[in-house]
């Protein structure tokens, strides 16, 4: 797969992280030649492999449902770049 | 099944256009705490108090799953006849909004913990059944308040991580009466395995519909366009109504439907697009390295199997065979588990058919105009099937019955108290009938006389006059049966 300036601009847009276009260039760049890299697996026949989404043989962990957290408001709260007594504040997003 | 009476189609102005609508339901799970965290779950507490680090995704947290959650998740697949997957996995579905911290919500997508399953609906026209094509688990974004700041958005985290089950439909719903009848069973289901509690107003339930419309005798799907989160059952049909309608005026126009995502605007009752989800729907998805897969025993849906309650489909057979109910009385008093608990209480003490037709009428008139729900009701079952059975006996006619209901309401007394008390009892003893009937029939002679030269539309006099004299508490039947008796002679 090769990485075009577009897709740099769709992916940076999504992420909402800004990219000037100097630097999409080389990025675009770099990308392309590490997805070559990885499209070598490519060349495996994985028709009867299971997909796998994890390398651990250990169960998953799991909790009983007991209210044990919470009540932390002014700790939640403590890091925001704004906000009041009781919420997060940010700039309006309204549809 | 017939067809011209039943189906739901819209007249374009050349043609003949099929509604079709699947459904992406959004129930919360019943759980005290979080999909993985701690946090409780509870509806209307102060904002951003049943938060902890995890829910506003502090760096470093990680995600312990709530084994209730998962049980909830495998009793609704069970619910609804579905596939329970022994293994499934939990992704990042990514996308950005103030009201989701973690950038991503943890959902599931190629592996969902329940697969196709199915629900049977009761409608005018026969029963349907609708697919259903999976069912997930996933956690609930927070919430956004638009209009307590005129230049900025409050956001609340305490839905932020609360478990949520998405239950998608295979697209085989045709009419906004059968998404009405799909709902409804949904909740209808879930309430009784107490998995959702179904409450609409507090956002438990809420749904994301997918329209699109095709000429009548098409094969093909048209394009479908997706309602974002309606919020009631009024709201998607009208939603539905305006949307199906809104594509059949452009595809008659020979325009294009595009698949995009649109909101309902409740005050304007119309869809409309919804730009800034243009990019919604590439969600880059990838399994939580955070989160191992799901194993699941088949020991534990076979336990879980076990424990559950009779279903309304299940009890709806039941009360037909064991109570000789029909089908619309049955289904009536299987819709909710306390009206159907409270009705077998009642049916065990009384005339069942009688029953029925009693809290099918009286009992709900009255429950619905004083807004309770029947776990509230002033009359309990056991004075109820006392009051079905004074009439089912004769001690007391049909109208009297209905006096003693209000009175049992307002004073919460019994109907036997009532009834003695009042002097209410009916006048069923023959002899004593027909001295009042003489005595009336004496006394008008002269209508006597007109009714048998064939006024016979006399007879509801004579029945008025039996019925005043005796404080309306004459049996019906017999007074009839004896006044023509009489007359005759």
């Amino acid at each position: 797969m090769s990485i075009d300036k577009d897709k740099i601009k769709h992916i940076s847009k999504l992420a909402r992280i800004s990219i000037d276009s100097k630097k999409s260039n080389s990025l675009a760049k770099d990308l392309t030649s590490i997805f070559k890299f990885i499209e070598q697996l490519n060349e495996l026949n994985t028709d009867k492999v299971e997909p796998l989404s994890s390398i651990l043989n250990t169960p998953l962990r799991s909790r009983e449902d007991q209210i044990n957290d919470g009540k932390i408001r002014n700790k939640i709260l403590e890091n925001s770049p704004k906000k009041n007594e009781e919420f997060f504040v940010v700039p309006k997003v309204i549809e | 099944m017939s067809k011209d009476k039943f189906d739901y189609f819209i007249k374009g102005e050349k043609n003949n256009y099929e509604v079709i609508i699947g459904l992406e339901v959004h129930a919360q799970v019943s759980s005290n705490s979080k999909l993985f965290s701690g946090s409780a779950t509870k509806f209307g507490a102060e904002p951003n108090s049943q938060v902890s680090l995890i829910d506003s995704a502090f760096p470093g947290m990680l995600p312990v799953i709530n084994k209730e959650c998962i049980n909830q998740a495998i009793r609704t697949g069970l619910g609804l006849n579905a596939k329970i997957n022994n293994n499934s996995v939990f992704d990042r579905k990514n996308y950005f909004y103030a009201d989701l911290p973690q950038g991503y919500q943890i959902s599931q997508y190629k592996n969902p913990i329940v697969g196709e399953g199915k629900v049977l609906l009761d409608m005018p026209y026969g029963s349907k059944e609708i697919g259903i094509e999976r069912l997930h688990l996933e956690q609930d974004a927070g919430k956004s308040i638009h209009d307590m700041d005129p230049s900025n958005t409050y956001v609340d985290l305490n839905r932020s991580g609360i478990a949520l089950m998405e239950i998608v439909s295979k697209p085989d719903l045709r009419s906004p009466e059968e998404v009405n009848a799909y709902i409804k069973k949904l909740r209808t289901i879930m309430r009784y395995l107490g998995t959702c509690d179904g409450n609409m107003q507090e956002g438990s339930l809420r749904a994301d519909v997918n329209v699109s419309v095709r000429q009548v005798g098409d094969k093909n799907f048209g394009t479908r366009c997706e309602i974002k989160n309606v919020n009631s059952i009024k709201f998607m049909q009208m939603a539905i109504e305006y949307e199906a309608n809104r594509q059949v005026e452009l595809l008659d126009e020979g325009k294009k439907i595009e698949q995009e995502t649109r909101l309902f605007d409740t005050k304007k009752n119309e869809t409309r697009s919804m730009r800034s989800k243009e990019d919604a729907h590439d969600y880059r998805y990838f399994p939580d390295p955070d989160l191992l897969p799901l194993k699941i025993e088949q020991k534990l849906i076979d336990d879980l199997k076990k424990t559950l309650p009779e279903l309304p489909d299940n009890k709806k057979e039941r009360f037909m065979k064991d109570y000789g109910l029909n089908s619309y009385e049955a289904n009536v008093l299987v819709s909710e588990k306390e009206i159907s608990n409270y009705y077998e209480e009642v049916a065990k003490l009384s005339d069942k058919k009688l029953a029925a037709t009693w809290m099918m009428g009286d009992l709900f008139a009255m429950l619905n105009d004083k807004g309770l729900n029947i776990s509230k009701s002033p009359i309990t079952a056991k004075n109820f099937a006392e009051l079905v059975q004074s009439i089912k006996s004769g001690e007391i006619s049909g109208r009297i019955a209905k006096e003693v209901f209000e009175l049992m309401v307002e004073s919460g007394d019994n109907a036997k108290k009532i009834i003695e008390s009042k002097g209410m009892k009916q006048q069923s003893d023959p002899k004593e009938l027909e001295k009042i009937i003489n005595e009336i029939l004496t006394k008008n002679k002269d209508k006597v006389d007109q009714y048998k030269s064939g006024k016979e539309k006399l007879f509801g006099f004579f029945v008025g006059q039996v019925m005043k004299q005796s404080g309306g508490k004459a049996n019906p039947q017999l007074t009839n049966d004896i006044l023509k008796k009489l007359l005759k002679g």
